[in-house]
């Protein structure tokens, strides 16, 4: 036996022969080829099983269970079960390892240090079942100011001057992050822009095109053009709500997109427009942006090529240096920008750059916010805010510390069924989501997953309109940037500074 | 009254948010005619429920005809020492036309009595900032660097009497009977959870706009982070002074005719613009998405005062109309009154002096804005619909 297979599993299948009626479709569903049946019954291969449950879900007799491996390695508090699995992969296969989804390092979460007001006795709060409250916004570039001009002679003759900036409305503040046909599978895809066109949000289209099945929902779409231009093409620029420069993602700042050529079948190649089965790897950097003059030349061209119609913004990671990056890209002509903090989601990325590049996106927010307002630029543009925001109370968070609009991936994925197993770069995704493989995407109906999201993101909405009316507030615009309305009550001082918010105690 | 805290909060209160409820009145003479200040303290005083003695202040305009041509500072001194400190920088920057004490009753037996001073002033004509503009950054740099001192107001033909205490005894100490203006403004204060001093009690001023304010806005935090990426700065922690700013930055700097700010602040509902006609629906929408900032959010209701292009009175509540306000209008259609509570019309019928009769007593809608303006009349009643009555066009777009 050799080295590599002594690699101690994570998990262990347990069927309960009593209630197994070897009716083999866990054998059929289990996409990673831990279960067989050995006509006896039905055995599992541990060391391949990644716990997504798929088998477990489907059972008819309820039989299996999915349970921590339970044998014990030495223990080591510095040289953890997790660097010692790294290690022992890394010596296996002499490369660098791949991973999915985001950061799963056990870092501190800062929203959930975060605490929100709520109004008593001296102003009344708002109960959103009885009372209007408003969380429509306008999305892309906003003048300065408007320039009305009264007549000299009748003062109640007005007429308004200001040129209008390509904008639009969305009826919640919140958009699903840029996840690429590629990286999730035709149904899944088709399901969020169902979803999202359903409820007047907002989905990225991710750098991979558009299908020709998916232009009918382009008003609800962001489309993205990144450093491999995949799909590009002037219809793909002018079918679309809005236009991002990908230039950087929070999984992975400093990279490119990794789509192996195993997942490039004829509907891939369609999309992208690159050959079938060919590696759709997108360069590092946008290979015409060295600097921010160049980024200023891209989006006046595409200013130039959607004829001044649609918001263009730019994409980053959340760096250490976001802020000044963000007001360069303001002053460059982005009508947005998002940003993508460090435990934002991914199909696949190199291990070590998802685990241990970027920053927190609260931190992020806070800066970008406050550096674009002593720039007196921060109320022109719409500031996108993504990378682990997971539930309503961390949107609500990111909108108060400065965000315009929340992006989520993992809470749709997770909607959709993920069992967040992190195998996405596999291709193998039992749940149909992070797949290509048509018999794995046919798993996920679009009409039920369309449904669950619709679900999702209206209670999100609800929840977000129970706690403005806590607050007293009746439209999600003065909860931006409201950051008197939160309070810290994490360990360390210093973050409560950076995000200019009060520890919890202070008045 | 309170003897004591006159320019700054004391020590253990600073930087924190002032929460307080409150009484609020005001009236204008349309004809410019000027009455003393006796109306509008009865108008106050009167709504006595609203306050516990923290806090009132009255802003009179037209006080000073004979130096209209000048900004009038009222200055709040803790002593000799940071009066003079002002006064020798007023000089460097400007010329002093005249510099008096502003007078007051006598109380005796004060051991440390605040110095109320009045400067008329001009400052030196500059190239590239108008007058304006140094008269906001003198105020703004003498509230925020100079230690003992605090300028009440600052707009021409026009002065702040404020002060720590009931609001008949404010008038009483500032002789509020001796000034005669065709536009007052008063607030009495219920402070919540400071012992309130004087520089903090309403009117809140800068240049020809005083505010009045009864309310807690719940915006304050994006209200205040919007302002200042436009150079002010909300040193005095109050609601009030961002709903001051925002009137300044909207209609002076911004130049938005009233009607239109008003919208800024309080914005008709999403739904209620959809089912507008086409102009109005595309105006609106740029207001909100262009001054989503500058929205007032929680519960409020403001008068407000503006001494320039042409003197005019507002009036304000929040769009759910979670404070009061009622106007009235008199027997003659000259004086457009606004209070908290109808109490204080009642109050000038019943006064053997006044004998005011009203021709009719009204409640403004919520989220409406009042209008009236010097020479013009009732320009809005708080009544219409979001820019009923305007001629709106759009050019270019």
């Amino acid at each position: 036996m050799s080295l590599e297979h002594n690699i101690p599993s994570y998990f262990r299948v347990k069927i309960d022969t009593k209630y197994c009626k070897k009716c083999k479709r866990c054998v059929s569903h289990c996409s990673y080829g831990a279960l067989s049946f050995n006509n006896e019954k039905i055995v599992s291969d541990d060391s391949k099983c990644v716990a997504c449950n798929r088998c477990a879900a489907m059972c008819p007799g309820k039989a299996i269970r999915i349970v921590k491996d339970e044998s014990c390695l030495p223990p080591h508090g510095n040289y953890t079960r997790r660097i010692r699995n790294i290690i022992w992969a890394q010596s296996g296969s002499g490369g660098v390892l791949l991973s999915a989804t985001g950061n799963d390092r056990p870092i501190r979460n800062i929203f959930d240090d975060l605490l929100l007001d709520a109004c008593q006795v001296t102003n009344p709060s708002i109960d959103p079942l009885r009372e209007s409250i408003e969380t429509k916004i306008f999305f892309g570039r906003k003048p300065q100011r408007l320039d009305f001009e009264t007549d000299s002679l009748d003062p109640e003759k007005i007429s308004l001057k200001t040129e209008f900036l390509p904008n639009f409305e969305i009826d919640m503040p919140l958009m699903v992050g840029h996840m690429s046909l590629g990286s999730i599978s035709y149904n899944a895809c088709m399901a969020i822009y169902q979803a999202v066109n359903e409820l007047n949000i907002l989905a990225g289209s991710g750098e991979g095109g558009l299908h020709p099945d998916f232009y009918e929902y382009g008003k609800n779409i962001i489309t993205e053009v990144a450093s491999g231009r995949f799909g590009v093409d002037i219809k793909y620029l002018q079918n679309t709500a809005g236009l991002e420069i990908k230039i950087g993602q929070g999984a992975k700042p400093g990279h490119g997109g990794h789509l192996p050529g195993e997942k490039v079948n004829s509907l891939i190649s369609q999309t992208r427009m690159i050959p079938k089965g060919s590696d759709a790897l997108s360069p590092y950097p946008h290979h015409d942006i060295y600097s921010i003059e160049d980024l200023a030349q891209l989006i006046a061209a595409l200013k130039e090529a959607t004829r001044y119609k649609v918001p263009i913004g730019v994409k980053i990671a959340a760096v250490h240096n976001s802020a000044p990056i963000a007001v360069g890209i303001v002053r460059g002509g982005a009508d947005f920008i998002s940003i993508d903090g460090f435990r934002g989601g991914t199909g696949a990325a190199p291990r070590i750059i998802r685990d241990h590049a970027g920053i927190p996106i609260e931190l992020a927010i806070a800066s970008v916010d406050q550096r674009l307002r002593q720039e007196g630029l921060r109320d022109q543009v719409t500031i996108v805010a993504g990378g682990s925001i997971r539930y309503s109370a961390d949107l609500i968070k990111a909108i108060a510390l400065g965000a315009d609009v929340g992006m989520v991936g993992m809470p749709v994925l997770i909607a959709l069924g993920c069992r967040v197993c992190q195998q996405c770069f596999r291709g193998l995704c039992s749940w149909g989501i992070a797949t290509q493989k048509p018999y794995l995407v046919k798993r996920l109906d679009i009409d039920v997953a369309r449904n669950r999201l619709i679900n999702l993101f209206h209670s999100w909405n609800e929840e977000l309109k129970e706690i403005l009316g806590a607050m007293g507030i009746d439209s999600v615009e003065s909860l931006r940037s409201n950051r008197d309305r939160l309070r810290y009550i994490g360990p360390n001082p210093k973050i409560a500074d950076i995000l200019n918010v009060k520890h919890a105690g202070e008045i | 009254m309170n003897w004591e805290n006159y320019t700054s909060l004391p020590e253990i209160f600073q930087n924190q948010r002032i929460f307080d409820g409150c009484g609020i009145s005001g009236f204008l003479n349309i004809d410019g005619k000027r009455e003393s200040g006796k109306k509008v303290r009865d108008m106050l005083c009167i709504l006595h429920d609203r306050e516990n003695g923290l806090g009132a202040g009255y802003a009179g305009y037209g006080i000073y005809p004979d130096y209209k041509d000048y900004y009038a500072f009222h200055f709040l001194f803790d002593d000799e020492k940071s009066k003079e400190n002002v006064l020798s920088h007023l000089e460097k920057m400007g010329y002093i036309i005249l510099s008096e004490a502003i007078p007051t009753k006598i109380v005796p037996n004060l051991d440390n009595p605040p110095i109320i001073w009045r400067v008329f002033y001009e400052p030196k004509k500059l190239k590239n900032t108008s007058d304006d503009e140094q008269i906001i950054s003198l105020v703004m740099n003498i509230n925020a660097n100079f230690d003992g001192a605090f300028v009440m107001s600052s707009g021409k033909n026009m002065g702040v009497f404020k002060g720590n205490g009931w609001s008949h005894e404010i008038a009483d100490y500032y002789k509020i009977e001796d000034y005669k203006a065709y536009m007052w403004l008063a607030h009495s204060r219920f402070p919540t959870n400071t012992p309130g001093w004087w520089g903090g009690a309403h009117p809140f001023n800068l240049l020809g706009t005083s505010v009045v304010h009864n309310g807690e806005i719940t915006s304050y935090g994006t209200n205040k982070r919007y302002l200042e990426s436009f150079g002010y700065k909300c040193t005095l922690f109050t609601d009030t002074e961002v709903i001051a700013y925002l009137f300044d930055l909207l209609v002076r700097r911004h130049k938005l005719p009233i009607s239109i700010a008003s919208l800024a602040l309080a914005p008709p509902l999403f739904n209620d613009i959809e089912r507008m006609s086409s102009d109005f629906k595309i105006t609106l929408k740029n207001i909100r998405a262009t001054y989503r900032s500058a929205m007032l959010n929680g519960p409020f209701s403001i008068v407000v005062g503006q001494n320039s292009p042409k003197p005019t009175m507002i009036g304000l509540s929040d769009r759910k109309k979670l404070r009061p306000l009622v106007a009235a209008i008199s027997n003659d259609e000259n004086c457009i009154y606004l209070s908290s509570e109808e109490a204080s019309f009642q109050r000038l019928m019943l006064n053997e002096e006044f004998k005011n009769e009203f021709k009719e007593i009204w409640h403004p809608k919520s989220g409406t804005a009042i209008i009236a303006r010097l020479g013009d009349g009732l320009i809005r009643k708080g009544l219409e619909k979001p820019l009923e009555k305007i001629k709106l066009s759009i050019v270019g777009g």
